[in-house]
């Protein structure tokens, strides 16, 4: 069902914990497919039993965070390269 | 749980009925509805091109075509289930083919399993958790075709673990030697995912 | 980090039937850009929690921080805040987050905004935004309700456009319209964009909101018009949650 898929809008916060910083606009190169886009625009499930976000031009997922026990565990092997500027 | 947190006046959430707690795992909450969860996209089966098979270490791979699944002896049954999020749901019933059955007359040396699915999830599963009437391949749930957004049109069911366990959108199960943690396994989410022992992260 | 802090709600504004907007005191507000958004977290008594996403309705030149919230019938937050919260109670957020689906009075690009049910809310907040910047670009609003009583901040929207600073506010209804409706009548098509829409070579600021289906539906139409995808941002809300 296409409305349980939303944007990176909706993990700005989470990623402002990961990060410490606003990261909705950072280009995020697909290791799988080399789209570049920016995080607002990635694929998000929320409900997964872990937030998994997608590439929005090929569906592999760039990211996993899980959370629990006091700690994040976060996989970004699905993205090549994140750029982003200072604070 | 916050120690001195804020608490907003008169907010209850969801009705969490701590019902019978002999049958709740610590820190579940029963519901009544049946929440979905989702890591990717639904996959679209077409069911002239769907197969199950079990692969891997046994000698003669086995595999059956949508019409031979649906010939195979199934069952109905009636489990609790349990997501790692916290929610339980009590009494569901589902109908499909027993892993035993589909392993029946198989000899492997293995002792652990990956359950694959569309769409590329997976799950690590051992040979004892999925046999001795432990988990299903399940088609039917509450009497009707399984939904999709539930993982129609075929589901692997394996209750007496976290949900997680129980691949939606299962295609097979690949015998091994070795156990390979699976999509979430590999994330932060205990290998083997006990509810009653309380086995959902690492380090539990 | 942005941490956790407490509004009182200071205001409660019925927009509609179903939707509200929340006026907040906040002692140390920092300030936001139009667009973004805010996390609520509820706590219950056991220390259960619930956590949602609302965009702030609010334009950064406001005094207090507003919310508007749609009250989903089977949703847990939105029931709370649209019925239970009351003025004097305090409410737990955290914010302002977000920076990609943001407008800035200093873009002067012409601005096409397409909202869908309740994403109306942030472009709200660009709108409000707009008015009180000195050099305001031309603007259209494209806005898709189900029903004339849905629609949200209807007589603000009239009241923004009536300005004659480069706004017009386009509606379409798509379950029912009353007699003598002058807007569209049909879900978003092809047509309907076009009229709209500004023409490719003014190379417009695009910013579509609602839910996911009919955001998705409406980024199409307007790369089938050849649209730059890079001009178009999109915030999908969730038809879970609420």
């Amino acid at each position: 069902m296409a409305d349980m898929t939303l944007d990176g809008n909706a993990i700005a916060g989470l990623l402002r914990e990961i990060f410490t910083m606003e990261m909705t606009n950072a280009l995020g190169t697909c290791g799988s497919c080399g789209a570049v886009n920016e995080v607002g625009r990635v694929q998000v499930y929320l409900h997964a039993p872990g937030t998994v976000v997608r590439c929005p031009s090929c569906e592999h997922v760039l990211m996993r965070v899980v959370r629990g026990r006091g700690k994040y565990w976060v996989d970004l092997s699905g993205v090549r390269c994140l750029e982003f500027a200072e604070p | 749980m916050p120690a001195m947190g804020f608490i907003s006046r008169g907010f209850r959430g969801r009705r969490r009925d701590v019902a019978s707690s002999a049958r709740v795992p610590p820190g579940q909450y029963v519901v009544t509805d049946f929440p979905v969860l989702s890591a990717g996209p639904t996959p679209r089966v077409n069911l002239d091109q769907w197969s199950f098979s079990i692969e891997g270490e046994i000698d003669e791979p086995k595999r059956w075509t949508w019409k031979e699944f649906q010939a195979l002896p199934s069952e109905t049954v009636t489990k609790d289930i349990h997501c790692v999020t916290k929610w339980s749901k009590l009494d569901t019933t589902w109908k499909g083919v027993s892993v035993d059955t589909l392993m029946g007359g198989v000899e492997t040396a293995a002792e652990f399993s990956t359950v694959f699915s569309d769409g590329g999830y997976t799950t690590n599963l051992t040979l004892d958790d999925i046999t001795g009437n432990k988990a299903w391949v399940a088609y039917e749930f509450d009497g009707q075709p399984l939904d999709p957004e539930h993982g129609g049109p075929v589901r692997f069911l394996v209750p007496h673990l976290y949900f997680w366990k129980s691949a939606k959108w299962v295609r097979g199960i690949r015998l091994q030697k070795e156990e390979h943690p699976g999509f979430w396994e590999t994330n932060g989410y205990h290998i083997r995912g006990d509810p009653w022992q309380e086995q959902r992260y690492w380090g539990d | 980090m942005i941490k956790w802090q407490l509004g009182t709600l200071a205001e409660l504004k019925p927009e509609t039937p179903r939707v509200s907007s929340l006026y907040l005191d906040v002692p140390e507000w920092p300030g936001h850009l139009a667009g973004q958004h805010v996390d609520v977290r509820l706590t219950a008594e056991d220390g259960y929690q619930a956590e949602r996403s609302y965009s702030i309705a609010s334009a950064p030149e406001d005094r207090r921080l507003a919310l508007t919230v749609e009250r989903l019938d089977d949703g847990e937050v939105s029931p709370y805040l649209v019925g239970e919260l009351r003025v004097g109670d305090k409410l737990e957020f955290r914010g302002p987050i977000g920076g990609f689906f943001v407008w800035q009075g200093q873009d002067e690009r012409p601005l096409l905004l397409v909202a869908g049910g309740s994403g109306i809310v942030p472009l709200m907040s660009m709108l409000r935004h707009r008015a009180s910047a000195s050099r305001k670009p031309p603007a259209r609003l494209l806005y898709s309700s189900r029903k004339f009583e849905d629609i949200i901040y209807a007589q603000k929207l009239a009241r923004l456009a009536a300005a004659g600073d480069g706004l017009s506010v386009h509606h379409t209804l798509t379950r029912e319209k009353p007699s003598g409706w002058t807007g569209y009548t049909r879900r978003i098509d092809a047509a309907m964009v076009k009229d709209v829409a500004w023409p490719k070579d003014t190379t417009p600021a695009v910013f579509v909101c609602g839910p996911t289906s009919f955001v998705e539906a409406a980024a199409q139409l307007l790369v089938a018009m050849d649209y730059d995808p890079r001009w178009i941002k999109t915030e999908r809300f969730g038809a879970t949650g609420g």
